[in-house]
């Protein structure tokens, strides 16, 4: 069980910040790292990443996009609401080593996901340079956050109201022609963008990973519902990733496996909205 | 002599049963059970031989002999308590356990075709006489122990191995923490093994009364993530068992299996019994449904599988096996419910490559016929491909049940841990132990996908293990 310490609106009803009581899995989490949870008897497990971990305090930070029924569900619960599950971490962490130079892109919510492991290769004193973008300046999340570990943070928006007008992925390309020096890229995001990462650093010859979000339910590796195909070969995102390197994903197949639920979804999204159900 | 033992043999007396049309639509258990004449009827069959052979087919050395006797003189109490001095879990091996490989295996009356039917006995004695105590539910007996919350034991997973060992050291005065990934306990009795098979109230029932006995179950706790062996030692932990499972999914590698309405049996049976997905919407998780389904497999997981889609609503549900009917690994009463139900069969044939439409969305399975060959290391003859014999099925749901793996989590944030060559853990045979000091495991991780009572055997032998550790 999970007690909400504090709720934070980053984009009204679309993002939200949640502080929550697991000192458990804060003591535990490194960056990388995801939870899964349920909110209530009856309901799903959905995975969420590890956006941030107090030890001292026990406290993990989730940033979720509201998405459909489950999403929406946890938007309705405040500070002092109990979540009733939350197992973790989960995931193999993010190999964070000293290297040097290493080029952290975000897109959308995936920018708080990457601040984790932003942190942490600032942490053993890697130069951080965090790459994000949204579709307009008032949808760019974590911009303050990033900056403060961060010795560089490079900006896009797709109306251009803030930084680079255009895609994330050509202030990426960009920055890697300027600088030899980038020995290491992580990518977090849609899965466009994750695609759009893995084809502008290809040439370039660094090791890149992105954060498949496959569906999950267990996140144990029990069931192989978020197998994603890596390489030609079958993996695991929730025990053997969620983090691959980036040229070997098979990017199509992971958007398509996205859409197995649509219909249900959008079915228990709308007995949602109308109040018929929890 | 043959014309006495003819006339002695009457047939088993047969389980009653829900109708096969209308229990192939519900959830609720299939097999009824017995009624005390007829248990009474069925035990008075029992020759209680001098040399009973019995015994020796039963994993966990269930005195099969006594416990029937005592049923045949209506002495449950008896019966139950006998059936407990080894068997922590009876009401679920009576359902679950394979008989026919084992206790009924080698009953003496087997080659007449109609041996004792051990396990429903076994499961009209723990249904029909209630424990009083928490400890009498445990042991059969008044003897518990007093906790003593110094002796301290972690056990990781809590499946049958794990609730046996508890169950065992709470009775012998040992405290036990069981440690679960998943926001409920039970294992594959509860996320695997589905409601019309096993009564999930069944396995509740066990839980409590280990519960009752102080033993505690921390869920949400992953072994290996949330908490690391050293730690649970650091902790005051003095043994720690490993009874995670061999829940890995395997696949076989062929064009469109990535497709959507390609599943895992685990998958589809955790999306339906561990989360309720059959009460979509009502409960969040949503079902892959299926009106023409194909299951590839013979064992009990696929038999499962098969019965769960049609209840589920499809219309048509095939079970694709490579060898024959009579080869099939499933629980033979399984495989007859299923047929009655009306699951068919595609024997010998096997999967080659699935295929969708334009939106990923499965249509169609191709085949290859198969042919019996000449008999394999396992003894069983050979299933190999004629040569452009192929065929194709339409489907909108395929399922796989093809076999599981080593769970990994543990086994990948342990490196201490001695594996074997399939990269199960490896553990001394006699005791349980692992190439860690204090650390046993038992069950599906060690031997690879077994059976309940096997799991409960080596959870009962790593028990008696750490028991004799911690007072000697
Ligand atoms: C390792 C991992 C980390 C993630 N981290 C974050 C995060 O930090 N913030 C965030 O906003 N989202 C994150 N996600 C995605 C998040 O899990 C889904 O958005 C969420 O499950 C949607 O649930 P819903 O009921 O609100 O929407 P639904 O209407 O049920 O689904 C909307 C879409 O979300 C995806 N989805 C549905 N169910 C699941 C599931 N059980 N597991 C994964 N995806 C699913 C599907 O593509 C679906 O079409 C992560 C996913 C993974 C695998
Ligand atoms: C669908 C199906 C039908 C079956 N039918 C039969 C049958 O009819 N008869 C029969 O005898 N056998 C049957 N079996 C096999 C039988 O269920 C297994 O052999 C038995 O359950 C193995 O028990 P176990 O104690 O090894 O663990 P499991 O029952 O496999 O449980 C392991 C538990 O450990 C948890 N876990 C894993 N990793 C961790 C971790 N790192 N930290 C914490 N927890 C963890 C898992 O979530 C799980 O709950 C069936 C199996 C399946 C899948
Ligand atoms: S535990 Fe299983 S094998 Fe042993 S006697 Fe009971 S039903 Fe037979
Ligand atoms: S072998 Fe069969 S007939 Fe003989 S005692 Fe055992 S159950 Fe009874
Ligand atoms: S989520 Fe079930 S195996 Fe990964």
């Amino acid at each position: 069980m999970g007690i909400i310490i504090q709720k934070r609106a980053l984009i009204p009803k679309r993002v939200t910040e949640m502080t929550v009581k697991a000192p458990v899995i804060a003591s535990k989490a490194r960056p990388g790292n995801f939870v899964v949870m349920r909110l209530h008897m009856k309901g799903e497990r959905i995975p969420l990443t590890i956006a941030d971990a107090d030890p001292e305090k026990g406290h993990i930070v989730i940033v979720y996009l509201v998405m459909g029924k489950t999403t929406a569900l946890l938007d309705t619960m405040n500070e002092g609401d109990a979540i009733l599950d939350i197992c973790g971490p989960l995931g193999r962490p993010t190999r964070i080593e000293k290297k040097g130079t290493v080029a952290c892109v975000g897109g959308g919510t995936g920018i708080a996901a990457l601040h984790h492991i932003a942190k942490g290769n600032f942490q053993v004193g890697n130069k951080v340079v965090s790459v994000i973008g949204a579709r307009s300046k008032d949808l760019l999340l974590f911009k303050p956050e990033l900056e403060k570990i961060s010795h560089q943070v490079l900006v896009s928006t797709d109306d251009g109201s803030l930084g680079h007008k255009g895609l994330v992925t050509e202030v990426l390309k960009e920055y890697l022609e300027r600088d030899p020096e980038v020995k290491e890229g992580i990518g977090v995001g849609p899965v466009p963008m994750m695609r759009a990462v893995a084809e502008v650093a290809q040439p370039f010859g660094i090791r890149t990973l992105v954060s498949l979000n496959s569906i999950m339910v267990d996140g144990i590796g029990m069931c192989g519902s978020c197998r994603v195909n890596v390489g030609g070969e079958i993996r695991f995102a929730c025990v053997e990733g969620p983090e691959f390197e980036a040229s070997q994903v098979d990017f199509d197949e992971l958007m398509m496996r996205l859409q197995a639920f649509r219909s249900q979804e959008k079915k228990s999204m709308e007995l949602f909205e109308k109040k018929e159900l929890l | 002599m043959q014309k006495k033992t003819r006339t002695r043999i009457s047939p088993r007396v047969s389980m009653p049963m829900r109708d096969a049309v209308e229990r192939g639509r519900m959830f609720s258990e299939v097999a009824l059970g017995y009624s005390q004449e007829q248990a009474v009827a069925e035990a008075g069959r029992c020759l209680q031989c001098k040399k009973p052979t019995c015994i020796k087919g039963c994993p966990v050395d269930v005195d099969c002999k006594s416990f029937i006797r005592m049923v045949a003189r209506k002495d449950l109490k008896g019966a139950f308590a006998k059936i407990k001095e080894t068997n922590s879990l009876p009401a679920i091996c009576g359902r679950v356990c394979p008989q026919e490989n084992q206790c009924e295996k080698t009953c003496k009356l087997r080659p007449t075709g109609q041996p004792i039917a051990i396990g429903r006995l076994e499961r009209f004695v723990a249904d029909n006489y209630y424990a009083r105590t928490s400890c009498e539910e445990e042991t059969g007996g008044e003897a518990c122990s007093v906790v003593d919350e110094s002796r301290k034991v972690a056990a990781i997973g809590s499946g049958p191995s794990s609730l046996t060992l508890a169950g065992y050291l709470a009775a012998n005065g040992v405290k036990v923490s069981v440690f679960e990934a998943l926001h409920s306990p039970g294992g594959v009795l509860l996320y695997g093994i589905p409601e019309f098979r096993l009564p999930k109230s069944v396995v509740q029932r066990e839980i409590d009364s280990l519960k009752n006995l102080q033993v505690d179950f921390l869920c949400n706790y992953v072994g290996g993530m949330s908490v690391t062996l050293p730690e649970l030692f650091q902790q005051g932990y003095k043994a720690v068992f490993l009874g995670v499972g061999a829940g890995l999914p395997r696949f076989m590698k062929l064009p469109g299996e990535s497709l959507i309405g390609v599943y895992s049996a685990n998958e589809y049976l955790t999306r339906v019994n561990l989360m309720y997905g059959y009460k979509f919407p009502e409960y969040d998780t949503p079902v892959p449904p299926g009106k023409n389904v194909v299951v590839i497999g013979g064992g009990n997981v696929a038999m499962d599988a098969a019965r769960t889609a049609l209840r589920l609503g499809a219309e048509r549900v095939r079970v694709v096996y490579r060898r024959t009917k009579g080869e099939m690994p499933a629980r033979q009463e399984e495989l007859e419910h299923a047929l009655e139900e009306g699951i068919e069969l595609e024997i010998l044939s096997s999967p080659l490559s699935f295929h969708g439409d334009d939106q990923g969305v499965l249509n169609k399975v191709v085949l290859q016929r198969m042919e019996l060959g000449k008999p394999d290391e396992s003894g069983r003859r050979k299933p190999e491909p004629i040569e452009g014999d192929t065929f194709s099925l339409e489907t909108d749901l395929a399922i796989m049940a093809v076999g599981t793996g080593a769970n990994m989590v543990l086994t990948q944030t342990t490196p201490e841990l001695k594996l074997n060559q399939r990269n199960y853990i490896w553990a001394d045979p006699e005791t349980g132990e692992t190439s860690m000091n204090m650390v046993f495991a038992g069950g599906d991780i060690v031997t690879g996908a077994a059976t309940v009572v096997e799991a409960m055997g080596a959870g009962r032998r790593a028990a008696r293990e750490i028991l004799r550790r911690l007072e000697g």
